[in-house]
């Protein structure tokens, strides 16, 4: 029996309380996600994400982030950001380690540490059109996480189940997605 | 002058959960009556032959009545069952080939149109069942090719129904897992996709789970006290086949050559797509058996059971990942939809639904005074969702049923 307040710096009671004002108002549930990408040089390209739409209506993210994209020195490029794929990763890493610390939250139970590494096997005769039997994408995801806090394994590994199961990018990176491109 | 017969009380649906509320409406003695569009067990005795309940005879209890065969281990089949309800209603004010067509709200009471004239009423007791329909997602379905024969758990009846080829059965309920053996069994490529599920051994520790469920409190866990009352209302059925054979699980089904793969998610270019989460669906149930096994050894140890070894069943073997799927040739030529059920109250004219058009109830009491509904999946303990449950939750509707008539009396 802990007397201690469990604090992950999740507010979980705005998450819950979100979900009860989304079943009196569905509507206010429709979100969407904004990011710009400029070309600047050779694969270098610089991303902003500025502003989203949510609760009904137009919103903006305290700080104007900006995010450079290129490849490695390697690839004959510049180096000036990180990869694309290396997005992903940094992407799901978050999402599930978000959830790792909201799920914790809610089950009551003290986060110490927690580190992922995420790898992610990718085979370059696809991207370069080399072998059309090999896809562009990763042949395989892994993320391995060392947690250390206060529940035993299996608690652990039922919060690390549940956070995938929750998470967005889990789920973009796991099931099919339509995607439109244009020109305008 | 208003037409039509009265009663106090019209029960819709002479299933297990009707018959057991007309039988302690009829113990309180409130005038009441048993609509019932076919006969007594309309449901089960359409249900495919080698459907099996997944509780065990001794559980198949209702008011009044207790199973006194020769067999309380064994899993009565849908027949057996249908038969056993029909004896069970046979002293029932039940008016069978009675068809409702609409219920609806008058300035005091409901009004009960049925295909054999009108009835007037104060409460309606609504025991239609929750598996009337086979629910199949529609846009998913949308997608799959012309050809492609498609059923559901609820019109599959055997493997012959089918065109020769393989077959993508949708869902690792007791129905998906259950109907995925038996087509393998016959012979054809099966792929059974998976999502979430839930995983329980038939029998543990030399005991049926039903017994350790029912005996440890499980099946009592009342749904207020459930941390996420939405999923609780919404898990699929437990993975069990009425049969005191091997257990019917993934790793199971792995062995008998089962293709198993990750949620059905759509289609492209002629393919089916499976998600890449299977290892996830399988971890989520594996862990969520463990904290079950869990609390009964717990409860057998403060309750000193005589019980076998706490042997767990081994981890779920996730196989390398399948992503996609070709339909036609020697591809997927037919999908079995096992997808879950709902209800059917297409006749309930009144507003007691949610946006997704599902009935709001407490308990099964809804918010438009004297309108009940009864059998609904953890309607107020696990227990509901089996036919074991309809008693007790047949008897709390009846108390509140028969309060109401007091104060307006």
């Amino acid at each position: 029996m802990t007397t201690s307040v469990v604090d992950n710096g999740v507010n979980v009671e705005a998450l819950l309380g979100a979900r009860t004002a989304f079943a009196d108002a569905p509507q206010i549930a429709q979100f969407q996600w904004r990011s710009t990408v400029s070309w600047i040089k050779g694969t270098h390209s610089r991303a902003g994400v500025e502003t989203f739409f949510g609760f009904a209506e137009e919103q903006r993210h305290s700080t104007d982030f900006s995010f450079d994209i290129d490849h490695p020195l390697q690839f004959a490029a510049q180096d000036k950001g990180i990869t694309p794929v290396e997005y992903v990763l940094v992407a799901l890493g978050g999402c599930l380690t978000a959830g790792i610390a909201a799920v914790a939250q809610q089950r009551g139970i003290q986060l110490r540490s927690v580190h992922a590494t995420v790898s992610a096997e990718m085979d370059l005769h696809g991207i370069l059109g080399a072998d059309p039997d090999v896809r562009n994408g990763f042949s395989g995801v892994r993320v391995e996480y060392r947690i250390d806090a206060e529940a035993d394994r299996q608690e652990i590994e039922a919060i690390v189940a549940q956070s995938q199961k929750r998470s967005a990018v889990f789920d973009i990176l796991t099931n099919p997605t339509a995607v439109t491109v244009s020109v305008v | 002058m208003p037409s039509g017969q009265r009663t106090t009380t019209v029960i819709v649906g002479a299933g297990q959960s009707g018959l057991a509320m007309s039988r302690h409406l009829a113990d309180r003695s409130v005038d009441h009556v048993v609509l019932e569009r076919g006969v007594v067990a309309n449901s089960w005795r359409s249900r495919r032959a080698s459907l099996r309940l997944l509780t065990p005879n001794w559980m198949t209890r209702l008011p009044g009545f207790a199973y006194t065969g020769p067999d309380p281990d064994g899993y009565l089949s849908a027949p057996q069952l249908a038969r056993l309800i029909s004896g069970y209603g046979e002293a029932a004010p039940v008016l069978t080939g009675t068809s409702v067509t609409s219920v609806r709200r008058q300035a005091t009471g409901y009004l009960v149109d049925t295909d054999q004239g009108p009835w007037r009423t104060s409460s309606v007791v609504v025991a239609t069942g929750a598996a009337a329909l086979a629910s199949v997602p529609a846009g998913l379905a949308a997608q799959v090719p012309a050809g492609v024969v498609s059923r559901t758990a609820a019109d599959y009846r055997v493997p012959s129904d089918l065109p020769p080829g393989g077959v993508l059965v949708v869902g690792a309920s007791a129905s998906g897992v259950q109907i995925a053996a038996e087509l393998r069994r016959s012979g054809r490529p099966v792929t059974l996709a998976v999502g979430e599920h839930v995983r329980v051994p038939r029998r543990y520790r030399g005991r049926d789970i039903l017994w350790w469920m029912d005996a440890a409190g499980v099946l009592d866990d009342r749904f207020e006290d459930q941390p996420d009352p939405e999923r609780a209302r919404n898990l699929p059925s437990m993975q069990l086949v009425g049969s005191a054979g091997d257990p019917l699980d993934l790793n199971a089904l792995n062995h008998l050559g089962v293709r198993l793969v990750g949620r059905f998610a759509g289609v492209r270019d002629g393919c089916a797509q499976f998600a890449g989460s299977l290892a996830n669906v399988c971890a989520l149930a594996d862990l969520k058996l463990g904290r079950l096994l869990d609390r009964i050894d717990g409860w057998a140890a403060r309750a000193s059971v005589e019980a076998g070894r706490p042997d767990r069943p081994p981890p779920t073997l996730v196989p390398a990942p399948v992503l996609s799927a070709p339909f036609g040739g020697d591809g997927i030529r037919s999908i079995v939809w096992a997808t879950g059920f709902r209800p059917d109250l297409s006749w309930l004219d009144v507003d007691v639904f949610d946006r997704r058009g599902r009935v709001v109830h407490d308990g099964g009491v809804t918010a438009a005074p004297g309108l009940y509904v009864l059998g609904m999946p953890f309607q107020r303990t696990r227990r509901s969702t089996l036919i074991d449950g309809a008693g007790a939750d047949a008897r709390e509707l009846t108390e509140r049923l028969t309060r109401r008539l007091v104060l307006a009396a």
